[in-house]
């Protein structure tokens, strides 16, 4: 088999669009997933009784299971329940979901990080907790992670590629598509390969970049 | 939030408990650390506008009687007065219950300067200064800014306002902290060894800010320290700690020139050796 330049041209309309939803779905993804690992992590830090412990087993389960079996089972579990959602909306929160357990433990080990004195000036101040956590405590703390994050963000861009097997016409999905009609994945699957290092690779730069940022003005 | 709109009243001002001629009191206040017990029975009373310096051996539980008003760290048991409103009253082996609405509106009328000045570090000098009047006393963000300003002058740091506390100096970051703590103009400023962690050099101008304190408002000040010739030359009183308790107490020049405790006698020949 030898590389179709013409093939490999023709087909690459189909295949952007199919990133576009990839990169559509992450950033979906790394927002749910921001939003619920900063709630998870707040609550278990403040050791909030009974709902600590509960999302204490929240992130050991998503953690301890396969991406692919929630996303398996999400897709096909959940509208037995009469949940039915299409399988770009049920993937993109299957992937915020998973990454919301890392991101919780991310944002935990940032929140620790904060030194205690920081917390001890807050009290002497009389700051009640809504400053304390905004103002003070999480701008600390997200300074510290950012960097971990990040990677985070770029493999869960990775990741996507696993919606491809409830359907979601992302990136991998597209090649895969193409590859079954035409009998030819050379041209399809590498390109899927490009596509998905031409992104993640200047992130991961971009991130490097910010890290290095953050850590001069610290 | 409650705001009670006070920041108008200021140290200046004396409340009817200040006329009462106690400040800051303790009562039979009790504090262990495991094994090591900090406080024992601590009766410990500090008049309105008192300046009163504590020495002591380190782990003497100096600190913690600083800790305990800023509630920072509970007592065991006893009870705890400030301005004549309570902080703490903890009966022995009872559940302590921390954050009580009370607490929370008698800590405002207290300040305090820690050992590591502990200043927000991603916040501009200006910004660690403006950020609790605006936040807790409901204070508008221009005028937070300009007393802010003013307290930063006040402390030789007028050049330095948008510097982050990481471009300062420990003695510039610990001046900051002085601010920082008088913008909530407290009845009570608590000074927890402020000049410990800083260079010789840079320990001149902290005591000097501290001084002018002293000298100039009539704020009740309480203070843990190791610099004895500044203790004896600021303090109505010196109290002097050993093992939980309060050995001797009395005026600086007694204490200093002639102690009656054996235990305070041995302390001081050590510390003024060097």
């Amino acid at each position: 088999m030898t590389w179709d330049t013409d093939f490999a041209i023709s087909i690459l309309p189909r295949l952007l669009q199919g990133l576009w939803i990839t990169i559509q779905a992450t950033m979906a993804g790394i927002a749910i997933a921001l939003a619920l690992g900063l709630i998870v992590a707040v609550i278990r830090y403040m050791r909030v009784p009974v709902l600590s412990q509960v999302l204490g087993f929240y992130v050991l389960f998503v953690r301890g299971t396969p991406l692919l079996v929630q996303a398996y089972a999400a897709f096909f579990i959940l509208p037995t329940f009469g949940i039915v959602l299409g399988p770009l909306l049920t993937g993109i929160i299957v992937l915020g979901v998973n990454y919301s357990a890392y991101t919780a433990e991310v944002y935990r080990s940032g929140i620790e990080d904060v030194a205690k004195g920081q917390w001890e000036a807050a009290t002497a101040l009389s700051l009640p907790a809504r400053p304390t956590w905004t103002r003070i405590v999480l701008p600390q703390a997200v300074r510290s992670i950012v960097p971990m994050l990040g990677n985070y963000w770029i493999q869960m861009f990775k990741d996507s590629a696993i919606l491809s097997a409830i359907t979601v016409s992302e990136l991998l999905y597209v090649g895969q598509t193409i590859g079954a009609d035409q009998y030819r994945y050379l041209e399809p699957l590498t390109i899927v390969g490009v596509l998905f290092l031409a992104v993640s690779y200047p992130a991961a730069v971009l991130i490097r970049r910010l890290e290095r940022r953050l850590a001069i003005s610290r | 939030m409650p705001s009670h709109g006070d920041h108008g009243a200021n140290a200046e001002t004396s409340s009817a408990a200040a006329q009462s001629d106690v400040m800051i009191s303790f009562d039979n206040v009790d504090k262990s650390w495991g094994e090591n017990h900090v406080l024992k029975k601590l009766n410990f009373h500090v008049k309105p506008a008192e300046k009163v310096s504590i020495i002591g051996p380190s782990g003497s539980g100096k600190t913690t009687i600083l800790r305990i008003l800023m509630t920072l760290e509970n007592p065991d048991e006893g009870v705890v007065t400030v301005d004549g409103d309570e902080l703490w009253n903890v009966e022995r082996g009872r559940r302590i219950r921390r954050e009580t609405k009370q607490m929370k509106l008698t800590r405002r009328k207290i300040g305090m300067v820690f050992q590591q000045f502990n200043l927000f570090p991603h916040l501009s000098a200006l910004q660690n200064v403006m950020e609790a009047p605006v936040r807790v006393l409901g204070m508008s963000k221009d005028e937070a800014h300009e007393r802010a300003k003013e307290l930063l002058d006040m402390v030789g740091l007028g050049e330095h306002l948008n510097h982050k506390p990481p471009k300062l100096s420990g003695g510039q970051q610990q001046r900051v902290a002085i601010a920082r703590a008088m913008a909530m103009r407290p009845k009570v400023m608590l000074f927890d060894e402020v000049t410990s962690a800083l260079d010789p050099e840079l320990v001149g101008d902290v005591l000097d800010v501290i001084r002018d304190l002293a000298t100039s408002t009539d704020m009740t000040m309480l203070l843990v320290t190791h610099e004895m010739r500044f203790a004896e030359e600021i303090s109505d009183r010196v109290v002097m700690f050993d093992n939980g308790v309060a050995v001797e107490q009395g005026p600086p020049h007694k204490i200093f020139k002639d102690p009656d405790n054996d235990r305070t006698r041995q302390f001081l020949r050590a510390v003024l050796e060097h």
